[in-house]
């Protein structure tokens, strides 16, 4: 296999680098939390590493007798892709039980305050409470 | 008679998504049968985020209501009223819905083993006696699936584990308020209450047909009912057999 022309090998790395600082733009703005922050800035550095070391990927694949290079990139890519939507769907879950119980907090919270209401106000008939109510 | 123990407090907790038609029945319905000595009674009704006007219709009505902001389906709504219950200091809580389905006159079977101290567990069955409405064939199905489950799980037969009429003592309430099945939550919450010890005991109700409202399950939901069913079952009986692992079954 021939070595990567080295147009492509600028391309690869300006873009990583570029990514790179518009992941960090994102963690400094607060947009995006540290904790997600980590695989993007790991893959990132791969690409880096893998844009100047030219051999790179050729000496892996020989080394673990992958025969065809870029199926390696496919098998690594997919791996951490899969792997990191389980991590996402593992923070949905955690985040709908959150808000499960948040809800309920505020479900009874709502249910004092309307009760403490209707106590502290036992003059106004049942037909005032409703005139805030407009349909 | 129904008094054996001290005075009992009992919750009685509605889940309602767009039941503005028949919430109001329902809760007169159990005003009007619930006035025996010697039991505080009251009623919650949990507003599942309703679309319609059913949180108007629970503001005008005699009863506790809680309203959801958020709507998180039956199972995150009765979970909301066990654990209203549990911090409430309630002895019993009961699990009506709010559709009509289940009669304010049958509460009493389900009541009693609860306060004789009979059970941890009460499920109202529509199939131990086979009177009243007995739900559609393709149901009755699913229903029977769920049994046998339950059986090979437990080891203990439930007939009508689908049925949403029960009643939980103080023990139960304490295994729920930690934790209750968020989406289709009753042949789940078998399994969940047989590993955790519970006694579980089934009565025969008479239900009657919904009074208004829709099923929350339809037939093109009937295969994803199946499967969330079985895998949270077989989950949640993973999950508690690593908790007790001393038990057998």
């Amino acid at each position: 296999m021939e070595t990567i022309p080295v147009v492509i090998q600028i391309i690869g790395l300006v873009s990583a680098s570029l990514f790179m600082l518009y992941i960090f733009r994102l963690i400094v703005k607060g947009k995006l939390r540290e904790e997600y922050s980590i695989i993007w800035i790991l893959c990132t550095i791969i690409l880096i590493v893998f844009s100047i070391w030219r051999h790179g990927l050729e000496q892996i694949s020989l080394a673990l007798g992958v025969f065809y290079p870029p199926s390696l990139v496919f098998l690594a890519a997919i791996f951490a892709i899969i792997v990191f939507l389980v991590h996402l769907s593992v923070v949905v879950s955690r985040m709908q039980s959150h808000i499960k119980s948040l809800t309920h907090e505020m479900a009874y919270l709502k249910q004092e305050l309307a009760q403490a209401k209707a106590q502290g106000q036992p003059e106004s008939a049942p037909g005032q409470v409703h005139i805030l109510i407009e349909p | 008679m129904i008094m054996k123990t001290k005075a009992n407090r009992i919750l009685i907790v509605v889940p309602c998504y767009n039941e503005e038609e028949a919430i109001a029945g329902v809760v007169a319905d159990i005003n009007r049968v619930l006035v025996q000595p010697g039991l505080t009674i009251d009623v919650l009704a949990v507003n599942d985020c309703s679309t319609d006007q059913t949180l108007r219709v629970l503001q005008s009505l005699n009863c506790l209501y809680l309203d959801l902001p958020v709507n998180l389906g039956i199972g995150g709504a009765m979970h909301a009223g066990y654990k209203f219950a549990y911090r409430n200091g309630y002895d019993i809580a009961v699990q009506m819905d709010g559709d009509g389905q289940h009669p304010a006159s049958e509460l009493h079977k389900i009541l009693q083993p609860v306060l004789d101290d009979d059970a941890d567990v009460v499920i109202g069955s529509r199939f131990l006696q086979r009177s009243g409405f007995q739900s559609s064939g393709i149901r009755r199905v699913g229903i029977s699936y769920f049994r046998r489950l339950n059986q090979f799980l437990i080891g203990q037969t439930i007939y009508d584990s689908t049925s949403g009429f029960r009643a939980f003592n103080r023990r139960a309430l304490t295994v729920v308020n930690g934790y209750y099945p968020d989406e289709y939550p009753e042949p789940e919450a078998i399994v969940q209450f047989g590993l955790s010890g519970m006694r579980i005991k089934e009565v025969p109700v008479v239900m009657r047909e919904r009074q208004g409202g829709v099923s929350s399950i339809n037939t093109s939901r009937a295969i994803y009912y199946m499967l969330k069913v079985t895998l949270g079952t077989l989950f949640v009986y993973a999950r508690l057999r690593l908790k007790y692992p001393s038990q057998t079954t």
